[in-house]
């Protein structure tokens, strides 16, 4: 479905002081790791993961700019455009399955591990975060799964990176999923792979159209917006750009390597 | 079998399928991807002087009938989307598109196209969404008349102006013709807009937009249709082409080749390998042995 269709907020959920999650009725089927672009009417329209798949469906939204702060600015009753879902989820494949989130990456992982147990995969969770306050859904990701935490800051879990844990984890994986900062999901990337394990990530680029016709979202080749947002180890093997820049709103390149990666 | 090829302006088009402007256009890796799939050209994006973000989102409306864009000319400018091109130089022939509002700038961006190594420039004389360039220039005969002139006077490669669709065609033909264009390229997008009933809002950040994809046919066509009777030099058709029979139909209007858009959409990155076996499936169906035989058909 690509029109774009009117919903109204249902319920509100302050998850940490950055993170909010919207619900809305919408009679839609997706697979997780798919996005939808998310109209504000009058204000933006961004990219955003459909985060929850129950009788309401729901986005979680990250305030970092105008379109999410209008978002975060809505209230219930309040009406949003809702287009998509577009783009590949996660394949869930193997017995077990090992996901690293950073951040507000939780809100695609979400899904696809309530997905994976419902199948009855085992599942295990390293989640990264700043600080302990911006951790996202630990409560929802412990009723589903075997949790480890990392934060920058030391406040819960292992003080340092989320990929630092992971090394450890990875005894009989068959398939790891990730979702967050770019280069965190390089360093994944690169640590499943010297363990030959296949890994799905989710990339982000700046979206225009969504249907893969502007092209603003490419990565070498590859639209995000169709081929993606969640490619898979073979494709990431072949992305010179992957990890190395990204693509501002007119197409210029935009270095990814910060000094240090942050959620 | 038929064997879809044309040439045009001295270019060889195989099959006569090119990727129209702003469609995958952006990056080097995108546009050759374009070839792989199946593309006998390419277009690059509208290229102008400066960078440009383009309008803010919503950018793109699907209407069912067709999709409206206004995308706002998003580019990293001239120097810069040279830099990306690189080395990249396909084995089919690459056109640069470049916007402008004045003549020396659409000069300066046609020499610098050409420096690159592009097989010929389009000139963006039809965006209809972004003030001051693309349809703004079109409408006016005496700017478009000195724009082509100079271009073409300037640089060696084949010169193609992009047309919007206006009621009178006519005019606006023979003056790029006179000017020393190569060939024209028709239609741009066709201004319109979009607006929500349930929230009572225009949804395209930029109020307006421009509308391309199955809706807009038969107004390409008659665009295309009026062009070829009017001057000498071969027509690039585009406009709402996502079917062999499509294509025939532009081909029977006047069109030497023709460019595809939103049809990536609507069929999908093979856009021109589907095309072109449907096209060559209804002309076998019809009885014709050649390509040729069916252009301007439409004009007996
Ligand atoms: C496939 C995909 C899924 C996403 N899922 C989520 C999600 O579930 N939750 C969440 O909080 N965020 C998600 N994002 C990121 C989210 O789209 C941006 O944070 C949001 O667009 C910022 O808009 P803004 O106006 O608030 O910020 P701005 O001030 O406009 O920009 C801030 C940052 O957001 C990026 N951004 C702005 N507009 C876009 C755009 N149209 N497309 C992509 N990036 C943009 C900019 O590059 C910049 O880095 C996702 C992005 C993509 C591509
Ligand atoms: C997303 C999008 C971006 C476009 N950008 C440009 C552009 O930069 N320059 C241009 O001359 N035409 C641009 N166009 C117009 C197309 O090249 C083409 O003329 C138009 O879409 C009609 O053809 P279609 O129906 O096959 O899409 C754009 C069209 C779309 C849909
Ligand atoms: S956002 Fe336009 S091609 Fe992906």
């Amino acid at each position: 479905m690509t029109r774009m269709d009117i919903v109204e907020i249902k319920k509100i959920v302050p998850e940490t002081p950055s993170i909010k999650t919207f619900y809305f009725n919408y009679d839609l089927d997706y697979v997780p790791g798919q996005f939808v672009m998310v109209w504000v009417p009058g204000v933006d329209e961004v990219p955003m993961s459909l985060s929850f798949d129950k009788d309401l469906k729901a986005i979680t939204v990250r305030k970092i700019g105008e379109g999410t702060e209008a978002l975060h600015g809505l209230d219930v009753g309040d009406r949003i455009g809702i287009r998509g879902p577009y783009g590949k989820g996660y394949e869930l494949e193997g017995e077990r399955v090992l996901a690293v989130v950073g951040g507000i990456g939780g809100a695609s992982i979400l899904p696809a591990v309530t997905k994976a147990v419902f199948k009855g995969q085992e599942v295990i969770c390293a989640l990264g975060a700043r600080t302990l306050n911006e951790l996202l859904f630990y409560d929802r990701f412990k009723e589903l799964s075997e949790v480890h935490v990392a934060t920058d800051d030391g406040s819960a879990g292992y003080h340092g990176f989320v990929t630092d844990i992971m090394e450890d984890l990875l005894k009989d994986i068959d398939l790891v999923i990730t979702c967050g900062p770019e280069l965190m999901m390089k360093r994944v990337f690169k640590i499943a792979d010297n363990h030959d394990i296949p890994v799905q990530a989710s990339l982000e680029r700046y979206m225009k159209c969504g249907i893969g016709l502007c092209g603003s979202c490419v990565v070498d080749g590859l639209r995000v917006c169709v081929e993606g947002p969640v490619l898979k180890t073979e494709e990431l093997r072949k992305l010179k750009e992957f990890g190395e820049y990204h693509r501002s709103p007119s197409g210029r390149k935009v270095s990814l390597k910060r000094p240090k990666l942050s959620y | 079998m038929v064997h879809l090829k044309t040439n045009l302006a001295g270019l060889t088009f195989e099959p006569p399928l090119i990727l129209a402007s702003g469609i995958m256009g952006q990056t080097a890796g995108s546009l050759e991807k374009m070839i792989e799939m199946g593309m006998g050209g390419v277009v690059t994006k509208s290229v102008g002087s400066d960078s440009r973000e383009g309008h803010p989102n919503p950018s793109i409306v699907d209407v069912e009938t067709g999709i409206l864009n206004a995308m706002g000319l998003p580019n990293p400018g001239i120097d810069e989307f040279c830099k990306e091109l690189g080395k990249f130089i396909p084995n089919k022939p690459i056109i640069g598109s470049v916007y402008a509002s004045n003549t020396d700038h659409f000069v300066g961006l046609s020499k610098k196209m050409e420096d690159h190594g592009v097989s010929a420039v389009e000139l963006n004389l039809s965006c209809p969404h972004a003030e001051g360039y693309g349809a703004s220039v079109g409408s006016d005969v005496g700017l478009v008349r000195d724009i082509v002139e100079n271009v073409v006077k300037n640089v060696d490669v084949p010169v193609f102006p992009k047309l919007p669709p206006m009621s009178d065609m006519v005019t606006i033909s023979q003056v790029v013709e006179d000017a020393g264009a190569h060939g024209i390229v028709a239609i741009n997008t066709v201004k319109s807009m979009a607006i929500n009933y349930e929230t009572g809002r225009p949804v395209l950040g930029n109020l307006y937009g421009g509308y391309s994809g199955p809706g807009i046919k038969p107004i390409g066509l008659r665009c295309v249709f009026d062009v070829y009777k009017s001057v000498d030099i071969p027509v690039i058709g585009c406009g709402g082409v996502t079917t062999g029979r499509d294509a025939l139909e532009y081909f029977m209007a006047g069109s030497s080749a023709l460019q595809l858009g939103s049809s990536i959409y609507y069929r999908g990155l093979d856009a021109a390998e589907k095309i072109s076996s449907e096209m060559i499936e209804l002309l076998d169906q019809e009885g014709y042995g050649s390509l040729d035989e069916i252009i301007g058909l439409a004009h007996q």
